[in-house]
């Protein structure tokens, strides 16, 4: 019985870079900076944190192109949904 | 020479797709995933986009609280090293290992649902009837137990898959491929509550 070959990543190093980041998102909404501001350094934290699980933890970074492209597929969507959704969102 | 379908009612595997050689299941848990994302997805822009348009939305951190969470989010990240750990031991055919990180994976899902449970019951009972907020009554309410109760559900789902896979590879019947099929089940899970700890509590 096999499973994918390839180098295995440093996980403790994951987990520190993850536990790294979630202080630090902790520590942002305390910030005196514009809410905005706060918005967006929030997301930037959250979607690296969320890339991170995929690449290491779920071997996206070891995978062929083609599943990272599947895997990616449900953002494609989210985009569409927003956008398909804007004229409700900024009605004028 | 044997046909394929022939092959398959032998009880020998078929050709494996080439995007995952090492295993059919990976592929099909990979597309269930995708699937399973798209549903979070439209949750979670539905809820930015409910939030967006409403003016009098509680600032989330006020009334939820995040230290709990914060260490539910803190749970689940460790769990995901557990799940990888464990992998990472039968890989290597080193069992007790992987045991123990399994068995530690799910009392982590565990001790999350139970914190979750905790969560719920002290939002329902106390703080939100003080925010005068209820579920069914408004979005802020309604929302939060939508999302969280979604992936609750998820997680449920995974402390029982996870059990399941223990039970398996005990009794001989599953291996390391069966453990890292299961281990994206469990990190896609993780890599969602992240998503709603940082959209739902701390935004």
């Amino acid at each position: 019985m096999t499973t994918t070959t390839h180098d295995e990543p440093n996980y403790m190093g994951v987990f520190w870079w993850l536990l790294a980041l979630t202080l630090l998102e902790l520590g942002v909404i305390y910030m005196p900076i514009h809410r905005m501001g706060i918005l967006a350094l929030l997301v930037v934290l959250a979607v690296s944190k969320a890339v991170l699980v995929a690449l290491y933890f779920m071997h996206l970074k070891f995978e062929r192109v083609t599943l990272g492209l599947i895997a990616l597929s449900p953002f494609i969507l989210c985009v569409f949904l927003i956008l398909m959704l804007l004229p409700d969102i900024f009605p004028h | 020479m044997m046909s394929e379908a022939a092959a398959t009612h032998a009880g020998i595997e078929p050709q494996e797709t080439p995007l995952t050689p090492e295993s059919w299941g990976k592929l099909g848990m990979w597309l269930f995933l995708a699937g399973d994302a798209m549903s979070f997805g439209c949750l979670i822009v539905g809820y930015g986009i409910l939030r967006h348009a409403s003016s009098n939305w509680p600032v989330p951190s006020a009334v939820l609280g995040i230290n709990l969470t914060a260490f539910m989010t803190f749970l689940l990240i460790v769990s995901s090293v557990w799940m990888v750990l464990s992998l990472s031991a039968i890989q290597k055919g080193e069992m007790a290992r992987f045991q123990k990180f399994l068995g530690l994976t799910i009392l982590g899902g565990l001790v999350f649902l139970g914190c979750q449970a905790y969560e719920w019951t002290h939002l329902i009972t106390e703080v939100l009837p003080h925010h005068n907020l209820a579920f069914g009554r408004d979005l802020f309410a309604t929302t939060f137990f939508v999302l969280t109760g979604f992936h609750g559900m998820h997680v449920t789902g995974g402390v029982i898959y996870n059990i399941c896979v223990l039970i398996a590879v005990s009794r001989g019947r599953y291996g390391a491929k069966h453990v890292e099929i299961a281990g994206l089940y469990w990190h896609f899970v993780d890599l969602v509550w992240i998503l709603i700890f940082t959209f739902v509590y701390l935004v």
